[in-house]
């Protein structure tokens, strides 16, 4: 019963999702830019929840209250620092400055605006390749998760692979007809549902459990006191600051959240927008993560480490089971409205990125926009086929399947090392184009190197290991990104075809 | 456009609400109140003190670091 109305709700998700597609569709005009940023047209509203959709879903019903669940309710400080505190101002230290110089030069990617800067097809390309190696696993990992969560709602009867076929084949056809402003619309609507969703299941717990706060709080000094206060062995310094520092910085660099920093329709609305993420973040972080924690206090049982997730037991246990459907069959449609952003940012960063300069400069207009969703579909079938090519453990699949999951496990850490180098780039007229290709490829080595190489013991320290002192070596390879980019922009000489003044004259409010 | 002093100032007040997102003094500090813990409290405060903060900045000063690095407009703000 209650798997026939998840399955119901998310067919029927699916079918709005394609209905807010048709509506966009008819207000599109057919060029790349139109389909790529919606024209540049953006309000508050409809910015805030896309970018905060994309991002989080998944992790705000699954993840998050799983960890919260497993180690205690310090995550909500990581996340508060991470998207609450340096994402914002990363909204403006990135965001609102590249907003300008796509407002001036029509800009669609970030390797088009660096390129632009450094005269050089090599950099905006490097860009792109360097984003879509992390971004395809990550759209793997997306789709082995819908896929695996509808095939779990189902008890098997409907398989893995049908069920990520499934999305997948939805998602390709209301993203290759609407384009951004679809996703933009659908996500609006998802990540309302969301707030009132998690507001809800936390009252109702807190409701429905005799006593409420004060039996949790009960349970909880029983069982787990040392919830209660700040730090554990897991939640260390250098622990959350690590998780903090890296995704905020990915998260910026993470084509779909970054290609939205062009999409906003005027200054007032990212002036807006930067001031409301700290709320939005506590709204929604806060009930869904100590709902994690509650259950600990509950005495309920999930085993995280094979997969199972908390939310769905305390729900099942204290909200009715249409109640209980709803939340997690908006949190599976929630997956999928992180990938859909990601296939229509990766489909741009080929085609404008790579396709275009490299391959076939003459592209018009209207080619371009067909090109771009042609992208969507290969981009998404490739994804799809090495998902399920992975989750079969067909031949090769096991060392290469498992390599694809490590990479999209990495994706943040990975997205985080092209932040520096690019705020430099931003910031510092001095960056040449040695020092920005450098700055970019080498932390990327490095950090393929560090979490893929066999552990070496090389005396007292031992190389090729994913922390030293505390620290994961994301936050290393940052620093060394942004030594590199320095260095190697004060020994080389700036090349002829470099626009220095691009990032700095004509910014000022017309 | 603001001043050089406030533009400092706005620095020191961004640094200051990264730095005490996490509230470091109460490492280890188990105290609850209305059934959370005090730190949690913090947080809830500190999100709003920030956007509070964040919005005085995008009324006040926003552009800085940006909009005001233009040599040809910026000469006798300098």
């Amino acid at each position: 019963m209650t798997a026939t109305l998840q399955l119901g709700i998310i067919v029927a998700y699916l079918f709005i999702a394609l209905g807010v597609g048709l509506l966009a569709y008819r207000l599109t005009e057919r060029t790349a830019e139109d389909f790529y940023l919606a024209s540049r047209t953006f309000g508050t509203v409809v910015l805030l929840f896309t970018v905060f959709a994309t991002l989080l879903s998944a992790f705000t019903f699954f993840g998050g209250p799983d960890t919260s669940y497993a180690f205690g309710p310090e995550w909500i400080l990581v996340m508060g620092l991470m998207d609450g505190i340096i994402f914002a101002v990363l909204w403006y230290v990135v965001g609102y400055k590249q907003w300008l110089l796509g407002q001036r030069h029509g800009y669609v990617t970030l390797g088009e605006m660096l390129g632009d800067r450094f005269g050089s097809t090599g950099v905006r390309a490097l860009v792109a390749v360097v984003s879509l190696f992390w971004l395809f696993p990550y759209v793997m990992l997306q789709q082995i998760g819908a896929g695996g969560a509808l095939s779990a709602l189902t008890g098997g009867a409907f398989p893995f692979w049908a069920g990520a076929t499934l999305i997948t084949a939805f998602m390709i056809l209301y993203v290759v007809l609407a384009g951004m402003r679809g996703i933009a619309w659908t996500d609006t609507l998802q990540g309302a549902f969301m707030l009132v969703m998690v507001w809800a299941a936390a009252l109702w717990v807190l409701l429905a459990v005799d006593g409420g706060l004060t039996t949790i709080n009960a349970g909880l000094e029983a069982t787990r006191p040392e919830f209660f206060a700040l730090g554990s062995d897991f939640y260390t310094p250098a622990n959350m600051l690590t998780f903090a520092i890296s995704i905020a910085f990915g998260v910026a660099m993470f084509p779909q959240v970054n290609q939205r920093f062009f999409a906003a329709s005027s200054e007032t609305v990212l002036k807006r927008s930067f001031a409301l993420w700290p709320v939005l973040v506590l709204l929604l972080f806060v009930p869904a993560f100590l709902l994690g924690t509650w259950a600990t206090g509950l005495g309920l049982e999930a085993d995280i480490a094979a997969g199972e997730s908390i939310l769905p037991v305390i729900l099942g246990e204290y909200t009715p089971a249409w109640f209980a459907a709803l939340v997690i069959a908006g949190a599976i449609a929630a997956m999928m409205s992180s990938s859909d952003s990601m296939l229509l940012s990766g489909s741009s960063y080929f085609t404008r990125d790579v396709y275009r300069p490299v391959i076939d400069d003459s592209l018009s207009e209207r080619r371009e926009d067909l090109l771009a969703r042609a992208g969507v579909a290969v981009f998404a079938t490739a994804a799809l086929v090495a998902s399920i090519w992975a989750e079969a453990g067909a031949f090769g699949a096991d060392s290469v399947g498992s390599i694809l999951v490590t990479i999209g496990d990495l994706a943040f850490g990975g997205f985080a090392q092209l932040a520096l180098p690019v705020i430099l780039a931003l910031y510092w007229r001095r960056t040449t184009r040695g020092g920005i290709l450098a700055g970019i490829l080498v932390p990327q080595v490095v950090y393929v190197g560090f979490n893929f190489l066999p552990e070496v013991p090389l005396g007292p320290v031992t190389l090729f290991t994913d922390t030293y002192f505390g620290w994961g070596v994301s936050i290393y390879c940052m620093i060394l990104g942004l030594l590199v980019t320095v260095v190697v922009s004060a020994v080389t000489a700036r090349s002829p075809d470099e626009d220095t003044d691009l990032y700095f004259e004509g910014l000022s409010a017309d | 456009m603001v001043s050089t002093a406030e533009k400092y100032g706005w620095a020191v007040v961004f640094a200051l609400l990264v730095t005490f997102a996490i509230p470091w003094f109460l490492w280890g500090d188990s105290r609850m109140a209305l059934g959370l813990p005090v730190w949690l409290w913090w947080h809830i405060g500190w999100m709003v003190l920030a956007s509070a903060a964040f919005w005085t900045f995008a009324n006040r000063a926003w552009g800085i670091g940006i909009t005001d690095t233009d040599s040809t407009t910026t000469g006798d703000h300098a």
